[in-house]
């Protein structure tokens, strides 16, 4: 069975008052992961394949052409899953 | 001058790629690249060396602590030390602030003493002091910094009295970039009879610094920012006062003798000599001989040389970053000459994470974050920074691709 952990490298919590999680993708994933999340999600604001700007249900989060994104202000690693599962695996 | 394209050709993490393009390393702030010279000491003393320190006296021991105390001995010239006896290799500059708080702080102060501490300081020379202070009591003091990022000099004054036992100084702010006038610090800090303790990490690897010159009692810094490998630093004490201070940590290699006294039931302990007293255990001797390497292939280029190559690069850096971008902001002054190579900067509309991660797309490699310095970002009512830093082996053209990159993001 196919998991979020297919797709993700690591996580990365930003220190401080910033809330930040940076998301690495796998590599060999990160041209998947960016047509599974650019398909269920709305696009707001781009440059040229590197950076989206993308809005999800009541998320707003960018995604790099490098494999990596950052979202912001979720509460735990548990919200963080439930919405990766959303745009990877539903 | 360096010249920088042909010092590159010793780097060979250099020639790769990241994302498709070269790399463009500038966060030499949080750690250096590394030297082929510094690789082979490393890979020639495990293949070639490798023993335990003191404790043997077969051919490979002595070989090795022969190498060991000549790196102690190249890192005291380096800082002009008196000798190896005040040169103590620990694992890093954090290591060392701890050392001197543990085995200075925690037996020599007490609850009417006071501490005074920098607000522009790296988390490392603050965390250890408000630790200590919450078991023996201790107050500590934090010198402001002005809206430029300088050190408040009327400040320090102001809190220096009779009670200061100790002032924890950075002398490059690892944020800014801006050098404090240390000479004068330790001065002040003298005519109270307070110690000084000086963060270097900043400093040592970017600027001439001579412990004799500046007067501090204690300097700290990090062997992998100066070329070194990671798990090595140092922590430079003037004799006198390490020789007065109880040992960090115990175990093997700091002590002369443990005798076990049958009346009394307990051991008698004497302790090494300098600078072994702090050093206890099997050392990173590995690390060390890679520090003396660096050292070395720095003391060839020498440091007014560097120190030089990073001023142009930063002078040159900053008026290309707002002349390409104009939602640039670089933070704290503006002012060159009183700057080592590190520039804090952010781009109107985005987090410094934000741009952090676009520069990587392009195989550009900045810090972005605190910096582990939360209290000066505070100071600049900023949630976080992006911080280019400079060495040895960057170059203008690296700095004009940064701008075509830093001219791309400006249309997000």
């Amino acid at each position: 069975m196919v998991t979020i952990d297919d797709y993700v490298a690591r996580t990365e919590g930003t220190c401080g008052k910033e809330k930040d999680v940076i998301v690495i993708f796998k590599y060999d994933k990160k041209d998947e992961v960016a047509k599974r999340i650019l398909a269920k999600s709305t696009l707001k604001k781009w440059i040229g394949g590197i950076i989206f700007e993308l809005a999800f249900k009541d998320y707003s989060f960018r995604f790099y052409g490098s494999g990596k994104a950052i979202f912001r202000d979720l509460k735990d690693k548990e919200e963080l899953n439930s919405l990766l599962t959303e745009l990877l695996l539903t | 001058m360096l010249n920088p394209h042909k010092i590159r050709e010793d780097f060979p993490i250099l020639k790769r790629k990241v994302n498709g393009y070269p790399l463009i390393y500038f966060d030499n702030a949080a750690t250096s690249q590394k030297p082929k010279e510094v690789i082979e000491a490393i890979k020639d003393f495990y293949e070639n060396h490798n023993a335990n320190v003191h404790r043997a006296i077969h051919t490979l021991s002595q070989e090795a602590s022969e190498l060991y105390e000549c790196a102690h001995e190249e890192v005291a010239k380096f800082i002009n030390a008196r000798g190896m006896e005040e040169t103590v290799f620990v694992r890093g500059t954090t290591e060392a602030i701890n050392l001197v708080a543990y085995a200075w702080a925690l037996h020599n102060l007490d609850k009417n003493d006071e501490v005074v501490v920098s607000l522009m300081e790296h988390h490392s020379n603050i965390v250890p002091w408000e630790t200590i202070s919450r078991i023996n009591g201790f107050k500590i003091r934090y010198v402001n910094v002005k809206s430029d990022g300088t050190l408040d000099y009327q400040s320090l004054e102001n809190l220096l009295s009779k009670k200061t036992k100790i002032v924890c100084l950075s002398h490059v702010s690892n944020v800014t970039g801006i050098v404090n006038d240390i000479k004068k610090v330790a001065k002040l800090a003298h005519e109270k009879e307070a110690l000084l303790l000086v963060d270097g990490a900043q400093s040592v690897p970017h600027i001439p610094v001579d412990v004799k010159e500046l007067d501090a009692d204690f300097l700290a810094f990090s062997g992998h920012k100066m070329l070194g490998p990671t798990g090595i630093g140092v922590l430079y004490g003037k004799k006198e006062i390490l020789e007065k201070m109880e040992p960090f940590q115990g175990g093997g290699e700091m002590i002369r003798e443990v005798s076990f006294d049958t009346k009394k039931e307990r051991c008698a302990i004497a302790w090494n000599v300098l600078p072994w007293k702090f050093e206890a255990g099997t050392p990173n001797v590995a690390g060390g001989i890679g520090l003396m390497a660096a050292v070395r292939y720095l003391k060839r280029l020498g440091m007014e040389n560097v120190k030089a190559h990073e001023e142009a690069l930063t002078k040159y850096a900053m008026s290309h970053m707002q002349k390409c971008c104009k939602k640039v902001e670089i933070y704290g002054t503006k002012d060159t000459s009183i700057k080592c190579g590190i520039i804090p900067f952010g781009i109107e509309g985005l987090s410094s994470h934000d741009v952090a991660l676009f520069l990587d797309n392009y195989g550009i490699m900045v810090r972005s974050g605190y910096h582990c310095a939360q209290p000066l970002h505070e100071v600049f009512r900023l949630n976080s920074s992006a911080r280019a830093s400079f060495y040895i082996y960057n170059t203008r053209e690296e700095i004009d691709r940064f701008g075509e990159v830093l001219r791309e993001i400006e249309q997000f």
